[in-house]
């Protein structure tokens, strides 16, 4: 063990420059982040991760997030455990009837001001799954959604672009008020 | 011994189902398999239904012989396999839950993936209209001084899938576990009803995002079966060497995440920087991460690119470099191992009875692999090993992804040096008459199994069964007499998917 950290303290970090923020996100956040928001958050959002019926290859893609090439982290952007410790919910899937009392429950238990990102495109409209009988199809018909990240699933840069468009416009409008 | 081909005999053949036969058979013929199957000579494949009929794939696992025999149910009723065999009961509470067909004396008669939701019911079968109600479910009972129930989920704290456990505690010794599923339903066999063979390529690629090669190659094949089609020697290996990219992104995966649940985070770390490098040149070279949407019936949708061989060749050099430092790693550091050895055994005489597919049922003596036992092209042209280990905890689990994530290596290196030329596809012609076929394909995960019927060049019927259904009830098992703390620790080196089992 030691010889392998030994070796990171050397070796150059995996760590790859951040991607510019998603311009077509920022223009669907214009106005979702308020200036009590910037106050209460500084510039760090704990976010919390709901699967409402997804194939599970979003949350792959999420896990990616954590890892040394793309470090959330260092943007402050950190993965919770408990829908009371978010600021944001990143929901995946059409959203499946099974799971949609869920959903609107986790809602419900986090505490505002609250931003909700729905992720994938199962999560904008249900994708191929819309029409199904067990599907409510698309995260904003259950809960107010935010932002949208589209793809199938959305690479772990495209879902950076949109994280940081949503940490951008905290920031900006505490700045210009 | 009446073996497989005996049974077909006694029923009705069905024209036109590949590769391996199906025959109607009546009660008593469907009787004789479960009571095989009861005492352990053959194993239960899949079990799905129909409006009015119930199917049944059987191996016979000395001779790897396959069939699937067929019970008509006009009364809709059919005698219970479940009863007699326990891994059919949650596959009979299923065909209850979309068809309305009953199983016979079934032992648990509660629903499984309708929660009362839907707004329907039987919704594959004869609909009847139901408005969503809250419904209590009962879950299983334990007696006994001091006990407590845990109730988590169906929102996890950690990024994973969501589903219901419920555990009953003496102190820290978990004395029962019961898994509530189904809340990632989507009713994906009813949308493939009727749909295109492109529109259910796509969703057959979306049952569990982790598994979206295997699922797609099974499919195809199982199309490919039903339609005569001959796939182009290239598209074949092409689709060897995503399965195998599938692979060994997951083990790498699940080895640093297994690791992570013992709260060791270094392995991990350089385990996700493993399995990273894996989705970048999968991306380079199919212009997928996860290889989505690539395999189709009659072959592949795009050919590996010129720097996308030599990425996935740098890839494997790297992995060749630092994978080692970290089995030893592993294997080295006591603290870890004090977690992993001993820890959610599962028993060979389980694995067998359950046939139990992929790591799980490797690292508890069950040898099958689909790749071998059943050598689909080119895996019949292609060298590897099978590790089996017979200790069953999350150790072998563990040494048993380790061991698969060299042969994958070999695995590549071989594909790409012999990758045939040639066309990447061939397009199937237009039949109208009913066509049936089932394909076999070892995902990461275990073997997956797709079973379907055209009409009109039009998908009537597809079935398609995730290993996760032979391995979930399995945890249950494992778990008793653990403490709560070694339950992620087990559930992760089991691995199983939410979204293959719910559908």
């Amino acid at each position: 063990m030691r010889k392998l950290l030994f070796e990171s303290l050397f070796r150059r970090p995996f760590t790859e420059l951040p991607p510019l923020p998603d311009d077509a996100a920022v223009t669907e956040l214009a106005g979702a982040v308020g200036r009590a928001a910037r106050r209460r958050l500084g510039r760090s959002l704990s976010i919390r991760e709901i699967d409402a019926g997804s194939c599970n290859g979003c949350e792959l893609e999420i896990h990616a997030l954590n890892n040394a090439y793309y470090d959330v982290e260092r943007f402050g952007l950190k993965f919770v455990a408990s829908p009371r410790h978010a600021d944001v919910l990143m929901v995946t899937g059409p959203v499946t009837r099974n799971m949609r009392e869920a959903l609107e429950r986790t809602w419900h238990a986090t505490p505002n001001p609250k931003w909700v990102v729905a992720v994938g495109d199962c999560g904008r409209d249900g994708g191929c799954f819309a029409g199904s009988y067990a599907v409510v199809g698309g995260v904003a018909g259950v809960i107010p959604v935010d932002l949208h990240i589209p793809g199938c699933p959305p690479t772990p840069t495209a879902m950076l672009r949109g994280l940081l468009a949503l940490l951008e416009r905290v920031d900006s409008n505490a700045v210009t008020p | 011994m009446p073996s497989l081909i005996d049974l077909m005999l006694e029923g009705r053949g069905v024209a036109h189902h590949g590769p391996w036969p199906r025959a109607v058979v009546d009660a008593p013929v469907w009787n004789f398999a479960m009571s095989e199957l009861a005492h352990g000579r053959w194993s239960l494949l899949g079990l799905w239904g129909e409006p009015s009929a119930v199917h049944m794939a059987i191996i016979d696992g000395q001779t790897a012989g396959i069939a699937v025999v067929s019970l008509d149910c006009p009364d809709r009723v059919y005698p219970s396999v479940g009863l007699h065999h326990p891994p059919a009961l949650r596959l009979e509470r299923s065909i209850r839950d979309l068809f309305g067909l009953a199983a016979e004396d079934l032992p648990d008669p509660r629903p499984w993936l309708d929660h009362d939701q839907w707004g329907v019911r039987f919704p594959l079968g004869d609909r009847i209209d139901a408005p969503p109600k809250a419904a209590p479910y009962r879950f299983l009972a334990a007696e006994g001084h001091g006990m407590h129930q845990i109730a988590v989920g169906p929102v996890h704290a950690g990024i994973i899938e969501p589903g219901h456990f419920r555990f009953t505690a003496s102190g820290e010794t978990v004395v029962r576990l019961e898994q509530r599923l189904g809340y990632t339903h989507k009713g994906i066999e009813g949308l493939m009803s009727g749909a295109s063979l492109e529109r259910a390529a796509t969703l057959a690629g979306r049952v569990s995002g982790d598994s979206t090669v295997a699922y797609a190659y099974a499919f195809s094949r199982a199309a490919e079966a039903a339609l005569h089609l001959v796939v182009p020697d290239r598209a074949v290996w092409l689709r060897a060497l995503m399965a195998e990219l599938e692979r060994l992104a997951n083990h790498l995966g699940d080895i640093g995440a297994i690791c992570n649940d013992a709260s060791f985070s270094l392995m991990h770390a350089h385990c996700s920087v493993l399995r990273e490098s894996v989705l970048r040149a999968s991306h380079s070279a199919f212009g997928h991460r996860l290889l989505r949407d690539v395999i189709v019936p009659g072959g592949v949708t795009r050919d590996i690119s010129e720097q996308g061989t030599e990425a996935i060749q740098t890839v494997l050099n790297n992995i060749r470099l630092r994978f080692p430092a970290l089995i030893e790693l592993y294997d080295n550091t006591a603290s870890l191992q004090d977690r992993t050895v001993d820890t959610g055994i599962l028993t060979p005489a389980l694995a067998r009875q359950y046939a139990a597919g992929g790591t799980i049922g490797r690292a508890s003596g069950r040898s099958f692999d689909a790749r071998r036992a059943l050598a689909y092209p080119p895996y019949d042209s292609l060298r590897f090993e099978v590790p089996v280990l017979n200790e069953g905890d999350v150790n072998a689990r563990v040494w048993i992804r380790v061991r698969e994530v060299e042969q994958s290596l070999a695995l590549i290196d071989q594909i790409l040096s012999r990758l045939p030329q040639g066309p990447l596809g061939t397009h199937a012609a237009h039949r109208r008459e009913t066509r049936e076929g089932m394909a076999i394909v070892e995902g990461f995960r275990g073997d997956v199994l797709v079973w379907l019927r055209l009409r009109d060049g039009l998908i009537e019927r597809c079935h398609l069964r995730d290993p996760s259904w032979f391995q979930w009830p399995l945890l249950e098992a494992v778990i008793e007499n653990n403490i709560v703390a070694d339950f992620p620790l087990c559930n992760k080196s089991f691995n199983c998917s939410y979204s293959g089992q719910d559908l």
